[in-house]
């Protein structure tokens, strides 16, 4: 992708948390949800880099990733409504939401349990032997689940065509990352396992993009799974309830100089100024139209409740 | 004097109690000290205790279950907090296979007096990864002790007693009900473990429910009042210890059970009383033992959805209607 296609990619994103967050505001979605403004380099990079058969897997700060991956934004916003959406029927909401269309393996609201599953993902790629390859995204604070050590221990020993991006906000709910661990670099833990673990500037596309190709690359070729750990920075709350009253003043606003659409706005001449204003006011129609159509699709019929449990 | 104080309140208060009257009383779990706790239960602790009482831990369920197991079969009387019950399953085993069988398995030799602190059920939009009722899963396991608190008098008082008792004891409490305001005996000796409690008195049937449910049942029998049934309320509030001789006592007398929970229904625990009912008040029946509860369906997020499956007042006053006419 080149810079302006990469910035529609990443304001795409941008701007369907925004408006996701004023449509909860208004009361139009029910749940929690966790959004993820300035974490936008991370799934546009690694989603750059791959083909339509590998798999993809996020925690429930995925919105970005279903959005890179392809699912269609009025299923997004739909579900997220509670309504009959055609990618979860309602059935998931933002925390949880999949698309096997896309093989967008999912969301996982349970901290770390993405992994494993990927590593499944990432055998089913193996034995079919066509080089598809499986990518999953947890935070920091996941990386201290038993679930992820155990996956990445599985991963190793048996060459799994798996990629795991550790998306280093710095916190954990209301806890940060020092408190947490005491290793500094997250990355340093591939050793432990045997893989290779690279840390990237996560707000910075080009560099999460070059990052992913090696890793998928390596594990295309049957080399075995990698960690990639990118340092990125949370700008709103862990979710949309949080007062953030646990992050030091200024860190917010220091942190809208670094992100990733900001970052590229600061190195723009007036040309391509101009071209990033055409393309937001594309985005800002693109995510008009697909409210529009959200709205459109109907809240799922209650009769339909128990159906799905089993074959 | 009692005190007016909300649920989350009262939990706030309770542990508060705690780590003061105990010094080998640490409390620990993810965002509870420096962020002041998830839903504010353990608000002012860490500035009050400092961070040798009450720390903050890694998002590490397995290991820091097995952790309060260890401590407190080596003298500590640990509080561990799960942040939301379905995050229990992740440390199934700490709980099931480590802290339920230790006593037992040692012969009576260790023990393990500590306190698992959790909240269950929906909220309006959360998924099923956010809305577990999973009593029956530690109901099931001998060795545990469970308590579910449905006001906020006895999301203080049952705390209380949970950290005093020397078994394991899990503390359910109910994530919708944490808002709601009641008044809080503060000044009341520690209560015994266990007791049912009636909350409302019937002679034409026997409505038994916990958490959740126990607003709803009331609610209900003031429905049926309306109506002339007259139902009696039992609030469970342990389900281990089960104090089966106040719900027996109370069928006995109404010949007609209904029994509430927001849990599954296959393997709930109403299958449970209804089994211990048939049991043991076979000849005082006088109409089927009904159960109120989800249909075997994992929760679904979607508003719509989730109240076709969660059971509210209006299913609670149905069945009794149904019984009561049988
Ligand atoms: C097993 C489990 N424990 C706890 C939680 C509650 N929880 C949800 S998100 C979160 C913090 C996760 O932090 P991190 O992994 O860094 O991801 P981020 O939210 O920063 O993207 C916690 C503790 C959970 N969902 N699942
Ligand atoms: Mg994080």
């Amino acid at each position: 992708m080149d810079l302006p296609d990469t910035y529609r990619a990443m304001a795409r994103i941008r701007r369907f948390e925004e408006r996701l967050m004023a449509l909860k505001e208004s009361g139009e979605i029910p749940g929690s949800i966790h959004l993820c403004n300035g974490q936008e380099a991370i799934p546009v990079g690694a989603c750059g880099v791959l083909r339509e058969d590998d798999y993809v897997s996020a925690t429930y700060r995925g919105h970005g990733w279903a959005i890179a991956r392809g699912v269609g934004l009025a299923a997004l916003f739909a579900e997220m409504m509670g309504r009959d959406s055609p990618i979860s029927g309602g059935r998931a909401a933002s925390p949880y939401l999949s698309d096997a269309s896309r093989n967008f393996i999912g969301e996982n609201s349970i901290v770390g349990a993405g992994v494993p599953i990927a590593a499944g993902a990432a055998l089913t790629a193996k034995h079919r032997g066509h080089g598809a390859v499986s990518v999953v995204s947890i935070g920091d604070g996941a990386m201290n689940q038993g679930n992820v050590h155990e996956a990445l221990n599985l991963a190793a020993v048996l060459d799994l065509p798996m990629v795991l991006v550790v998306e280093n906000n710095v916190y954990s709910e209301m806890s940060r990352i020092e408190d947490m661990v005491r290793v500094h670099r997250l990355s340093e833990r591939a050793a432990g396992y045997g893989i290779p673990g690279t840390v990237v500037d996560g707000n910075d596309v080009d560099a999460v993009t070059a990052a992913m190709a090696q890793a998928v690359g390596r594990a295309r070729e049957g080399s075995g799974p990698s960690l990639v750990e990118a340092m990125t920075e949370r700008l709103v709350g862990h979710y949309s309830g949080d007062a953030q009253q646990y992050r030091p003043a200024g860190e917010v606003a220091a942190a809208k100089e670094r992100e990733p659409l900001a970052r590229i706005r600061q190195a723009a001449d007036a040309e391509l100024t101009a071209r990033l204003d055409t393309i937001e006011a594309e985005i800002a129609a693109e995510i008009d139209a697909a409210v529009t159509a959200a709205r459109a699709i109907p809240f799922p019929d209650p009769a339909t409740v128990t159906e799905h449990v089993h074959a | 004097m009692p005190e007016s104080m909300r649920y989350i309140q009262a939990v706030n208060a309770a542990l508060t109690w705690a780590l003061d009257s105990r010094d080998d009383t640490v409390y620990f779990g993810e965002d509870v000290a420096i962020p002041n706790g998830p839903f504010g239960a353990t608000k002012g602790l860490h500035k009050r205790f400092g961070a040798g009482r009450i720390f903050d831990t890694p998002i590490s369920e397995t290991g820091f279950l097995g952790m309060a197991l260890g401590a407190a079969m080596t003298g500590m009387r640990p509080i561990a907090e799960i942040m939301y019950a379905d995050f229990a399953f992740v440390a199934m085993d700490q709980i099931v296979n480590q802290i339920a069988n230790i006593r037992y398995s040692s012969g009576g030799r260790w023990k393990a007096p500590l306190v698992i602190r959790m909240q269950q059920g929906y909220s309006p939009g959360a998924c099923a990864q956010h809305s577990h009722s999973p009593e029956a899963y530690f109901a099931h396991t001998p060795g545990l002790r469970l308590a579910l608190p449905a006001t906020a008098d006895d999301a203080y008082q049952m705390l209380r007693t949970a950290v005093t008792v020397d078994d394991p004891v899990i503390v359910a409490e109910a994530r919708m009900l944490y808002p709601i305001a009641g008044e809080v005996r503060t000044d009341v000796p520690v209560e015994p473990m266990g007791g049912a409690r009636v909350l409302r008195e019937g002679p034409d049937v026997t409505v038994v429910a916990w958490s959740r449910m126990v607003p709803a049942a009331l609610e209900a029998a003031e429905t049926l009042a309306a109506e002339g049934i007259r139902a009696e309320v039992i609030d469970l509030r342990w389900l281990n210890p089960l104090d089966f001789e106040t719900v027996g006592a109370s069928v006995s007398k109404t010949g007609r059970l209904v029994v509430a929970h927001e849990a599954n229904l296959t393997g709930g625990f109403g299958a449970e009383i209804a089994a211990r009912v048939a049991d043991e008040c076979f000849e005082d029946l006088r109409s089927p033992v009904a159960r109120v509860a989800a249909p075997d369906v994992p929760m679904p997020a979607a508003p719509v959805l989730q109240q076709a499956v969660v059971p509210e007042a209006v299913h609670v006053a149905d069945t009794v209607r149904r019984t009561v006419h049988w």
